[in-house]
């Protein structure tokens, strides 16, 4: 057997939205020494009682198949489907940064807040908070410019995904 | 079709009944004393009271794996969940089908510590293939027949049903929800048809092909045995079966090369390692089998054939995935090859049986006999000759015991040998033959044990007594926890920790105090007496053998080691210490 490299995947899971469920994915993953880099869940069919998670994952292509075949077992899941690979697909994640700073400081903050869209959604005299989308990697460089500029702290949510065209998965 | 209102008690009763159950292995307890009273007031299932919760489970698994019908336990909240839990991970490991019914304490006081309160969904969801806690006692009746249909369908396993007190006390109408689609779970039966024209093209123009086949194939029912057994008798190919395996295959078939694996024969893993094909069906790659993966089986080309997909590419990448039921593949599959009237490459073929029966010949089984000591090996060779023409049953604890049966002991046809092979949970072989008994009160049944496994169940000798099930439990007494020891001695220098036996009961009065029939014996000669005796004795029987307490168990393919570096007795153990990488591995 080859050395495999690490891929990074985002899988997309619907699940009847019923007690425990996400305890099943969750454990699922502990319990076989997979890694989560982020995982989101929100119900998005209220009727049919749906819920979606996306989880972004990494692993070699034996460990990323696995995982997915893992996924299907589990008897509340409807549909797994591997993002990374199965469609072109659109990555989000929303942030909230919290800066802290007087003077040349905050007015830099705002600044780089207006070359990233980034808004303001709360202000005091001495603080912002910025809300920001965008892919990982750009909420990663905002998060990285606002670190000197007096950020104290942040709170995001983990990649949401969609695959791109008229195709449902 | 609904009804009047009834309880929540009687609802679980209703669907029991519709869904074919007669027996449930069980123990009271206060949160599910409603569940209790709607069974004394029936008489269509029948009740067997264990001794312990653990015991419960493993006489279900008994029951089903014997019968190929779902085991069903009850239980009680706390203490008792908790005591089921390693029963459900042995039947999650060997996919037993198994419901197992947990009471739970009153809706309004989970979450508060209750007395006798555990998280049982919460504890048993990574041993569980699913489980549920009813809430509402809307669900209930849906709830009951989906368990039922998730642990019989597709990969079989354990389901939990959680049952809160106020819910068994409820009154709903009953709806029989057999049948009924799920939304979301629906396993693949049917193979792809055109996986199955590429698997037999490639069995066609194998030199070396192999049959790998396992305990799927068990599971897959009587009649996917037949047709498995049909089809390699057509292919003339060799056929090796694992641990979870022996019986999918008759044992007495000249093409049945045994047992592979750690402990399996000599020719399986010589020609596991030298095939060019290899076509598992059933079976999982589990590291009992394959040892060392990156020297496994390397010039084969591998085809999979399995309900579960996520055994696949699992442990070992394979050419060729076949996802689905073993009787609907090798139906397919027979249909094709006779279709197509294909004929193997003979000459190879031959060659490969040549290179095949050499392996054979080193008789691997082979052992150093005495007129001293029991061998554990003549005891087995003695037990199979005096039971072979008799309807046998043969459950195992864990251990060299158990291997020592699994080489020893040959199965013609499935459902007749349980032992815990996944999970390896020792005290799995006394309840479970107790399973056995209850589906099959006729047949012989016989635990083959250890003394130290016996132990570990060793109460459920009260249960047997109860319902007059005459199990047989043939004890190898070596006096040491037989398998840590040769552990110790092939990897901690001879150094025995803890595994020698001490303080053990006087069998023979064990059995008296539990108004069972003790025997003994300690020299060869009177093995076959004892056999007798214990065989013509009606009721419950222990049978403590003294055997040889240095016996080590061979052929081993040591940890972290290949299949073509077995070791077929103790000069080959001395001669070979295990490497630091092997040592790590359990």
């Amino acid at each position: 057997m080859q050395q495999q490299q690490i891929e990074r995947h985002t899988i997309s899971v619907m699940v009847d939205n019923e007690a425990g469920v996400l305890a099943r994915v969750i454990g699922l993953f502990s319990g076989r020494g997979y890694n989560i880099e982020s995982l989101t869940v929100a119900e998005v069919d209220a009727q049919r009682h749906f819920s979606r998670i996306t989880i972004v994952t990494s692993g070699t292509p034996m460990i990323i198949e696995q995982i997915k075949n893992q996924l299907r077992r589990l008897v509340p899941v409807h549909r797994v489907t591997d993002l990374t690979i199965e469609a072109p697909s659109l990555e989000r994640e929303l942030v909230l940064v919290k800066v802290k700073g007087a003077g040349e400081k905050r007015v830099e903050s705002l600044r780089i807040a207006d070359i990233f869209r980034a808004r303001v959604v709360d202000s005091t005299i001495e603080s912002f908070v910025f809300e920001m989308t965008g892919s990982t990697e750009k909420l990663n460089a905002f998060i990285n410019l606002m670190q000197p500029l007096g950020l104290i702290e942040v709170s995001r949510t983990g990649v949401v995904a969609i695959s791109r065209g008229p195709e449902a998965i | 079709m609904a009804t009047e209102p009834i309880t929540g008690a009687d609802i679980v009763i209703k669907a029991l009944v519709d869904q074919g159950v007669e027996v449930i292995f069980g123990y009271p307890g206060g949160a599910v004393l409603p569940l209790y009273d709607a069974l004394f007031k029936q008489n269509q299932i029948r009740h067997i009271l264990v001794r312990h919760e653990q015991a419960a489970v493993h006489a279900a698994e008994g029951y089903a794996r014997s019968t190929g019908k779902v085991g069903v336990v009850l239980v009680t909240s706390g203490p008792g969940a908790t005591n089921a839990v390693t029963g459900l991970t042995d039947a999650l490991m060997d996919s037993v089908p198994v419901v197992c019914l947990t009471g739970q304490v009153p809706t309004h006081l989970i979450g508060n510590d209750a007395f006798q309160e555990a998280d049982t969904t919460g504890i048993t969801r990574p041993v569980t293939k699913h489980n549920y806690l009813v809430k509402s006692i809307n669900d209930l009746s849906r709830v009951i027949h989906e368990a039922f249909h998730v642990a019989r369908s597709g990969r079989p396993g354990p389901v939990v049903v959680d049952l809160p007190k106020d819910i068994q006390q409820a009154k709903y109408e009953y709806v029989n929800h057999a049948n009924q689609r799920h939304r979301s779970y629906n396993p693949q039966m049917k193979p792809d048809r055109a996986l199955i024209e590429r698997a037999v093209e490639l069995m066609a123009n194998a030199e070396r092909p192999l049959f790998y086949i396992g305990g799927g194939v068990v599971n897959s029912g009587v009649a996917a045995s037949q047709l498995l057994t049909e089809f390699v008798r057509l292919t003339g190919f060799p056929c090796t079966q694992t641990l979870m395996g022996l019986g999918a295959f008759p044992a007495s078939d000249p093409l049945s090369l045994g047992m592979v694996g750690m402990h399996g024969m000599y020719e399986s893993n010589h020609a596991m390692h030298d095939c060019d094909l290899m076509i598992a069906i059933g079976s999982r790659f589990d590291d009992r089998v394959t040892g060392k993966l990156a020297a496994f089986s390397p010039g084969s080309k591998k085809i999979h054939v399995d309900i579960d997909p996520s055994s696949i590419n699992k442990n070992i990448h394979v050419d060729l995935a076949i996802v689905g039921d073993v009787g609907h593949v090798v139906e397919d599959m027979l249909r094709v090859w006779k279709a197509r009237q294909v004929k193997p490459n003979g000459k190879a073929l031959a060659a490969w049986w040549d290179q095949i029966n050499t392996w054979r010949a080193r008789d691997c089984l082979r052992y150093r006999p005495s007129k001293e000591v029991i061998k554990p090996q003549y005891a087995l060779q003695r037990l199979y000759d005096a039971v072979k023409n008799r309807d046998f049953y043969i459950t195992t604890e864990v251990g060299q015991h158990q291997m020592w049966a699994a080489q020893f002991i040959k199965f013609e046809k499935p459902y007749h040998w349980l032992t815990s092979g996944g999970l390896g949970t020792m005290g799995y072989g006394l309840p479970a033959a107790i399973g056995v008994q209850v589906a099959h009160p006729e047949a012989l049944v016989i635990d083959v044990a250890g003394e130290a496994s016996i132990m570990m169940n060793i109460q459920e000798m009260s249960t047997a007594a109860q319902y007059r099930t005459p199990v047989k439990v043939f004890i190898l007494n070596n006096r040491w926890m037989g398998m840590v020891r040769q552990w110790q001695e092939l990897l901690h220098g001879g150094r025995y920790s803890e595994s020698y036996s001490d303080a053990l009961p006087d069998f023979v009065k064990l059995a008296e105090a539990f108004g069972w029939t003790g025997l003994r014996a300690t020299k060869p000669v009177e093995m076959d007496d004892i056999i007798k005796k214990m065989i013509e004795t009606p009721g419950p029987v222990i049978v403590d053998v003294a055997v040889d307490e240095k016996e080590n168990c061979f052929p081993m393919i040591p940890s972290g080691s290949a299949h073509n570096e077995m070791l077929l007795g103790p000069e080959d153990q001395k001669a070979s210490p295990v490497s630091e990488e092997g040592m790590v591995l359990v």
